[in-house]
């Protein structure tokens, strides 16, 4: 028996799939960030300078990577929808962005709420909360284009090049703001100064990224199967599915 | 020389038509009929390449279109293509040279002689009545008789008889040279054509 | 192709000629918004040195910025558009067509017009050489991507506020290093850096910026 995988780029398919595995992703996520918690609250050892405060890094840093980590997916499902014709990689973009911002929106909160006990000030102009700010606006231009077109194949084709074109320029994006940050060095601090990475730390901050992504999986997946079921909703399975329901 | 091969199209969602098989040779003409919103004009620009097929594809001397087509291909769509700033006898020279064709004054005036308005040659497009832009959009057609696929969405739409009998004489002398002519329209204007056909679009 | 690009360039200065409001109407609000900034922070020299690389940027980003939707509008209006891409010729040809008649337009008369606004803000002259030098390797990149941004957004709600949202952050390394440039050589530092990173950014952008166009205008003309 031949498995093929391919049977789960129709909508169609992967959309009983899909509801199937969300809930195993939930717990997964729900059991990861139970532990890596544990360790930044429990494990961790209290800084000397930054005092309790600094465990936020515990939030702060795995969303960060989760959102620069969800652009970079997106953008890859959107352009392999514009390269390949695929409807759903396109859904698929579509339902990753909101998380992503989200991630991004965690991550500068996250950081403001890093700020204020540390260095007395809701919000510090460093490279990495200044990059955030900018992935922010990358997620929202995308998701606006996206939401101002009608025609769902004409949006997700445009929502892609316009993904493909960020992915591009993020790296050139950040670059850009660590020079800047470096250069006005004399007024700027920096959340980067984080207590040296123990290995537990480091472990506690994977532990909380990989919850993180299993929760992008169940969102993205519910999302997903909200898509399909709107983009889809002439055809003859979803009006079963509703009449089942 | 032009075919479709199970083409289907759809708009905003809906399948306006499938399996649509077509095929047009030297000499032939094309009429594509069908009610407002049958999809004339996404049929149209499908065969021009702008529009992408939901299914099936569009063949020019049997291979798939693409820039080889666009090489030997004339489409005049609704609108007329005409920078308003510009004088009729330079929209033109620009569509001309645009599309490769040695091209002088002359030249476009005897073309805009044959559509009946050579006397509006230095007048900036903005002046012109909307039967008028339609005559200086299809004076492309005199510049370019190589050309051998012409196709024209609603060609006489906005045309008085007089201007309509010269695009129909046009066409003729196009279709009898070998050229190959699609065009939609709600009207039965008589083109002589060696090799007529016509089809009509359900929606 | 060449006969191509220059027909699209000389078309577009024509009409540009027949509509000057346009060019100056870029050209007044790039000064006018320069002129807002001391009446929204105060007049101190100092402090308006300080500003005055980032202020004259962000005035150029924002007056391009305005520029961008008409790049691709008014030919798509008219059918100018859809007759370029049945054309023989390649599209990108007909992209940078637009987008150096873009920049002839726009970003070449507000490199030219910065230095006057540097002299406002009191910044010497090598400062005032800097800020020309780095407005005229950085708008062409403006154009670029701005192409990109226009297309993406033809015939679409609310074109103008989303086109700036899409753009605005891509703009971020322009803004970087021709401001910085400038900066640096106000604290005595060597902008040559800067001017290169702007200048490799460029040559980025010139690939980047019209694939994207093309595709997007293929996209919007389906």
């Amino acid at each position: 028996m031949a498995f093929d995988l391919f049977r789960f780029a129709a909508p169609q398919a992967f959309f009983p799939l899909a509801g199937k595995l969300i809930p195993w992703f939930s717990i997964l996520a729900g059991m990861l960030a139970l532990a890596g918690l544990y360790i930044a609250f429990f494990v961790a050892p209290t800084d000397h300078q930054q005092g309790e405060a600094y465990r936020i890094i515990f939030i702060h840093v795995p969303a960060a990577w989760m959102s620069m980590f969800l652009y970079v997916v997106m953008a890859g499902w959107a352009g392999v929808g514009l390269a390949l014709n695929t409807r759903l990689s396109g859904m698929m973009a579509s339902a990753i962005a909101p998380t992503g911002a989200l991630f991004t929106f965690v991550a500068l909160w996250s950081g403001a709420l890093w700020g204020k006990p540390t260095w007395g000030t809701w919000w510090v102009w460093d490279a990495r909360l200044t990059s955030e700010l900018v992935l922010l606006f990358l997620y929202l231009g995308f998701i606006a284009l996206k939401g101002a077109i009608p025609d769902p194949v004409r949006a997700d084709r445009a929502g892609a090049i316009l993904a493909l074109v960020g992915v591009v320029n993020v790296p050139i994006i950040y670059f850009s703001v660590q020079w800047w940050n470096t250069l006005h060095q004399g007024a700027s601090v920096s959340l980067m100064r984080a207590p040296s990475m123990a290995a537990t730390m480091l472990f506690g901050m994977l532990l909380m990224a990989l919850a993180a992504w299993m929760y992008s999986f169940a969102t993205a997946f519910a999302r997903l199967r909200a898509i399909i079921l709107e983009r889809e909703r002439d055809a003859e399975w979803v009006r079963l599915q509703r009449a089942a329901a | 020389m032009l075919e479709t091969l199970a083409l289907g199209c759809e708009r905003g969602g809906l399948r306006l038509f499938s399996e649509l098989a077509l095929s047009v040779g030297p000499g032939g003409l094309l009429r594509v009929r069908g009610a407002n919103g049958s999809g004339k004009t996404t049929l149209l620009r499908t065969l021009a390449g702008l529009t992408r097929p939901a299914a099936g594809e569009v063949r020019w001397r049997g291979n798939a279109i693409g820039e080889e087509l666009r090489k030997e291909m004339l489409y005049l769509g609704h609108a007329a293509a005409l920078k308003d700033e510009l004088t009729v006898l330079e929209n033109l020279d620009f569509a001309a040279r645009f599309s490769g064709l040695e091209i002088s004054a002359s030249k476009i005036k005897h073309a805009l002689e044959a559509l009946g308005i050579a006397r509006l040659a230095d007048l900036p497009a903005r002046f012109l009545s909307q039967g008028q832009r339609k005559r200086a959009a299809l004076a492309r057609l005199a510049l370019s008789p190589g050309v051998a696929l012409w196709l024209l969405d609603e060609p006489f739409a906005a045309l008085d008889d007089e201007a309509i009998g010269r695009v129909s004489g046009l066409s003729a002398a196009h279709l009898a040279a070998g050229g190959m002519l699609v065009l939609t329209s709600h009207q039965d204007i008589a083109i002589a054509a060696p090799d007529a056909h016509s089809i009509e679009l359900q929606g | 192709m060449l006969q191509a690009f220059s027909l699209i360039v000389r078309r577009e200065l024509r009409l540009a000629l027949r509509r000057k409001g346009d060019v100056l109407n870029v050209l007044v609000f790039f000064v006018v918004v320069a002129s807002l900034f001391p009446l929204g922070v105060g007049p101190e020299p100092n402090q308006l040195r300080a500003m005055a690389a980032g202020v004259v940027w962000i005035a150029a980003l924002l007056a391009a910025v305005l520029s961008l939707p008409r790049l691709f509008a008014t030919d798509y209006a008219d059918g100018t558009l859809e007759q370029m891409l049945v054309s023989p010729q390649p599209l990108i040809v007909v992209v940078l067509a637009k987008a150096a008649a873009h920049w002839l337009l726009t970003g070449l008369p507000l490199a030219l017009a910065a230095p006057l606004i540097g002299l406002q803000y009191d910044l010497p002259a090598g400062a005032l050489g800097v800020l020309l030098a780095s407005l005229l390797i950085g708008t062409p990149v403006l154009s670029l991507l701005g192409a990109a941004g226009a297309a993406l957004t033809l015939g679409v709600r609310g074109g103008g506020a989303l086109l700036g949202l899409l753009v605005l952050p891509l703009f971020v390394p322009v803004l970087v290093f021709g401001a910085g440039a400038v900066t640096a050589t106000l604290i005595g530092i060597n902008p040559s850096a800067h001017l290169s990173l702007l200048g490799a950014f460029l040559a980025v952008s010139s690939l980047i910026g019209p694939w994207a166009a093309c595709a997007a205008l293929r996209v919007a003309l389906d």
